[in-house]
């Protein structure tokens, strides 16, 4: 068969809503676009456990404590379901952290913004796990097999983690001056960093057409973030704070809410690098994969050490 | 630099009396740790009660390009079906 005939195939069960598994016939682009976008994904769980595992010794109470350790070995296991979906495709586990320790790949920006004060962690909750469910709740029919089935398991165990967060913001505001005053500072740095989390506008987002059509992409950029400041804007009335947004109005006809201007200045220059905390955020990576070099090594010694053992007495 | 430990696959019975599941695959230096591991990862809520896990390179697949020939040969046999077989309404218990 020609490669136009394979890709028509290919197009065609896409069309029919029928998964592509690792085996199967997938048109190179695909392939390299899903190791992008899920390795992406994936380093992203990883290192947003930085921001939030820098304050879990300083919870406010035990309970807030076990939640936050939970949520934080949560995110640990995301990851490991992400890159497991891509090593399918063909990359190595080796591959993806180089490309992650050297800088190639992207995670995340969100997670290049450091977490100041305890209320921060009840804002992550919300708000960047919050839109990290919007994304990834239509990812859960995305036409790549292995991703889909993994966000299934990811969107399952999220749920937990917004609500976690937002008790925390809930509790804080029914709290005194300081604590509300707390809370309203940690929604007014995450608000703009979580509505930028999804991605460039669409007319400057040039692959969505592509993804859209192979169906990795179920909704354009716009239309999850319009989705996503609908809720919030619902949703933070009921802890009596604002979202730092003057402009952000029920609009009657649209049927939304307009919202005021997003600096894309800020968001390209958080991705190229230029971030509070991201020489922090891959320095701590770094470090720790670093650091773990013997107990690799160690492990696979010990393994082979019992199977030496094991095959002497069988001998 | 290290190379990664072995690849292995997980499968989850979710409930006494039913079969095992694929549910998804982690890297382990040996049996043991890669159960130990998918406990860790796939069983934080009591999704299982009992673990396998098969080293990835053990498994023997079938080429998914072959499935029209492999396949194809039960597509004709509806004698295969029990609504094949055209029997009265009234008959029960059938
Ligand atoms: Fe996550
Ligand atoms: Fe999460």
């Amino acid at each position: 068969m020609s490669v136009h005939e394979l890709e028509t195939l290919f197009q065609d069960k896409v069309d029919k809503e029928i998964k592509i598994e690792p085996k199967d016939w997938m048109p190179e682009k695909y392939r390299k676009t899903l190791i992008r976008q899920i390795s992406q994904h994936a380093h992203s769980e990883i290192v947003g456990m930085l921001p939030e595992g820098n304050w879990i010794t300083r919870a406010p109470s035990l309970k807030r404590k076990a939640a936050l350790l939970a949520k934080v070995q949560d995110e640990a296991g995301h990851g490991l379901y992400l890159y497991s979906a891509a090593e399918t495709l063909g990359i190595s586990r080796e591959e993806m952290l180089e490309q992650l320790h050297n800088g190639t790949a992207k995670y995340s920006s969100i997670f290049n913004y450091p977490t100041l004060a305890w209320a921060d962690i009840g804002a992550i909750g919300w708000l960047v796990d919050g839109a990290a469910i919007m994304n990834q709740v239509p990812l859960c029919r995305t036409s790549f097999g292995p991703y889909a089935r993994a966000m299934v398991r990811v969107c399952k165990e999220e749920s937990f983690h917004q609500r976690q967060g937002f008790e925390i913001l809930l509790t804080l505001s029914k709290g005194n001056e300081a604590q509300q005053r707390m809370a309203q500072d940690a929604i007014n740095r995450w608000w703009w960093p979580s509505v930028m989390m999804f991605g460039p506008k669409d007319d400057e987002s040039p692959n969505t057409l592509q993804s859209m059509k192979w169906k990795i992409k179920r909704f354009t950029n716009d239309e999850l973030r319009q989705k996503f400041i609908d809720v919030c804007a619902e949703q933070v009335k009921f802890l009596g704070l604002m979202l730092p947004d003057a402009d952000l109005k029920w609009n009657e006809e649209r049927g939304h809410y307009d919202f005021g201007k997003i600096n894309w200045d800020e968001f390209w220059q958080v991705v190229n690098g230029n971030g509070p905390c991201n020489k922090q955020r891959l320095d701590a990576r770094r470090k720790a994969h670093d650091e773990g070099e013997w107990v690799r090594q160690a492990a696979v010694a010990y393994a082979e050490k019992k199977k030496m053992k094991a095959t002497m007495v069988a001998a | 630099m290290q190379k990664d430990w072995p690849l292995w696959e997980v499968f989850i019975r979710s409930k006494q009396g039913l079969d095992h599941k694929h549910v998804g695959s982690l890297h382990a230096a040996d049996a043991q740790m890669a159960i130990e591991n998918a406990r860790d990862v796939y069983t934080r809520r009591m999704e299982g009660v009992s673990i396998w896990v098969v080293e990835s390179q053990h498994i023997h697949a079938s080429n998914p390009d072959d499935a029209a020939s492999l396949y194809d040969p039960a597509n004709d046999k509806v004698y295969r079906h029990p609504t094949f077989y055209e029997l009265p309404d009234e008959l029960k218990h059938m």
